[in-house]
């Protein structure tokens, strides 16, 4: 293992048992991330994406095979709040303000008040969201509200994002716009991103590494390195080099459904 | 406000004119035998023919009594009108001569039975939060708690409320302001442990796993999520229990041979053939419980408005 890898399952299973029999939910799944790598997950329901993503996050128990984050198991990992989560849905708490949603991960992992202050403004800054901080989140956009609950997910020195289709329930003008901001906010911060999502566009445009699986059981059936360059405007996705790596993806789904 | 006025306004003149046609029928026997004995002209003459003659043909056949029937002393049923009157000869008159805390007075009777309500909801509400939260922390709490308090309301509670109070002076309890709270506690609580029990299983499932990647403790995940999670199902258990601990209240004052109290009153207006006291003693029970769900229901508004949250 390299000095510089931040995630590496090894043959990685996880099998659930239900009245209908096993469900093997992930099968001999390895990989490795790199630091900063922005690693999108893609392929249809079932096919384990998000199960790999909660197995990092220590919120599954995989069956067997290894799994280490920055070195050490999932749940030490947890402990050391080594990752930020950003659920599918924003779940803000409703009877917290923007600001004190913010505050939460810093409330309960004991920083002291005058640094909370001042990393909610850094962070709400951040995903441009300066001037919210008093306002419940009814009173914000689904967009804005997600872009909420990432801030709230950057605001403590965790250097892995893990994202589990954070935009999947916002409309495409709204995804793009999210979309460009979280590539600079990346470049910003420099963290590793694990990133799970149905759309091939989103996964080609945002990532340097696309894992596509596949189901039944789900297991990973191509990693792509996307060549795209650094620098990523949203138009970037009309060049013949995009679309390239997207018809790779595509090719790499396709095969993976061909099974049934 | 104005929106719910006028259905609530329709379903209550509904509801008067209901009772109102409703006292000829209810009331044509007492007449007709008042009437009889005072030498009237009534069809048929006899008590005993007329006791199996239907009340449709009584009424139809002794159509010039009908109106004696809403204004008899002791009627079986008494017209809105009377018992309006009733109830303000036991409330706003005796205040306006001083007299509001006299024996006759509904605003002392109801006074007494409030006391009882509010202690017995103060012991109800702590022992269903407290009930709630044990069940919600464990599952073997949640499996001896959960079927006893289900059994404890499947025991009628007019059964049980002697019995308390005949234990409850037998340990030593003087008076029965601590019994009466006791059987008002005991109807109160129920709907309060089951409503936080749903309440503080509220969060989703992302919500707890989102506390789970901060690593937070089970006290912090109990504070900041449970808890803020359970309080508008406390604010609607509250307002169930508050109704529950007031007819508990009653309840405990029927039994007891008690001289004070809503339910005193009501015990003692059948003992002594006075319907309308009955009446009058319910209509003011019915109004206390309403005062007492609305209060608690603007607090919900104006707390949770507070905390952010639309109601």
């Amino acid at each position: 293992m390299t000095s510089d890898t931040v995630i590496k399952a090894e043959n990685l299973d996880l099998t659930f048992q239900t009245n209908d029999g096993p469900v093997h939910a992930l099968k001999d799944v390895s990989l490795d991330i790199k630091k900063g790598d922005f690693v999108s997950f893609i392929g249809p329901s079932g096919c384990g994406k998000t199960t790999f993503l909660r197995c990092m996050a220590d919120l599954e128990q995989p069956t067997g095979g290894k799994i280490t984050v920055n070195g050490v198991t999932p749940h030490e990992a947890r402990q050391s709040r080594a990752y930020g989560y950003v659920f599918q849905h924003a779940g803000l708490y409703p009877w917290r303000t923007i600001g004190r949603n913010v505050r939460l991960p810093l409330e309960i992992m004991g920083y002291p008040k005058a640094e909370q202050d001042e990393r909610i403004k850094r962070v709400l800054e951040l995903v441009d969201l300066e001037g919210f901080e008093k306002k419940f989140p009814w009173q914000l956009s689904g967009g804005m509200q997600q872009r909420a609950s990432i801030a709230r997910a950057l605001a403590f020195d965790a250097d892995i994002l893990l994202m589990d289709e954070p935009f999947g329930a916002l409309d495409e003008i709204v995804r793009d716009h999210l979309n460009e901001q979280l590539l600079k906010l990346w470049a910003k911060t420099q963290k590793t991103i694990c990133f799970v999502t149905h759309s091939i566009p989103e996964a080609v445009y945002l990532s340097t590494k696309i894992v596509v699986m596949s189901p039944r059981p789900g297991r990973i059936s191509d990693v792509i390195d996307c060549p795209l360059p650094a620098e990523r405007p949203l138009d970037i996705r009309d060049t013949q080099e995009f679309l390239d790596v997207a018809h790779r993806v595509r090719e790499g789904l396709r095969a993976g459904h061909s099974y049934d | 406000m104005t929106k719910t006025l006028l259905p609530v306004l329709t379903v209550l003149f509904g509801i008067l004119v209901i009772w109102f046609l409703a006292v000829a029928p209810m009331n044509i026997r007492v007449t007709l035998d008042q009437a009889a004995r005072a030498g009237g002209d009534v069809v048929p003459t006899g008590a005993v023919e007329r006791r199996e003659t239907s009340t449709l043909s009584l009424l139809l056949n002794n159509r010039s009594y009908i109106a004696g029937g809403y204004d008899l002393d002791r009627p079986r049923l008494p017209t809105p009108t009377q018992v309006g009157q009733e109830l303000w000869k036991t409330t706003g008159a005796m205040v306006l001569k001083g007299r509001t805390w006299s024996k006759r007075s509904l605003i002392y009777h109801g006074w007494i039975t409030l006391q009882s309500t509010f202690w017995g909801f103060l012991l109800g509400t702590t022992v269903g939060i407290l009930g709630a939260v044990l069940v919600v922390k464990s599952r073997v709490l949640e499996m001896s708690l959960v079927p006893w308090a289900i059994i404890s309301q499947a025991v009628p509670i007019v059964a049980l409320a002697p019995m308390i109070i005949v234990l409850s002076s037998q340990a030593g309890i003087d008076g029965r302001g601590f019994p009466k709270a006791l059987i008002s506690s005991y109807l109160c609580f129920f709907p309060v442990m089951v409503g936080m029990i749903k309440g503080l299983r509220s969060p989703s499932g992302e919500q707890l796993d989102l506390l789970k990647t901060y690593s937070a403790s089970g006290t912090q995940q109990f504070l900041k999520l449970r808890v803020p999670a359970s309080l508008p199902y406390l604010f609607t258990s509250l307002k169930i229990g508050v109704a529950a601990a007031l007819v508990g209240a009653i309840v405990g004052e029927l039994p007891t041979g008690a001289i004070s109290g809503l339910g005193a009153r009501i015990l003692i207006g059948d003992q002594f053939g006075t319907p309308l006291a009955i009446w009058a003693a319910l209509f003011a029970a019915a109004i206390l419980a309403g005062v007492l769900v609305t209060l608690l229901d603007r607090t919900q508004h104006v707390l949770l408005r507070k905390m952010g949250m639309r109601t």
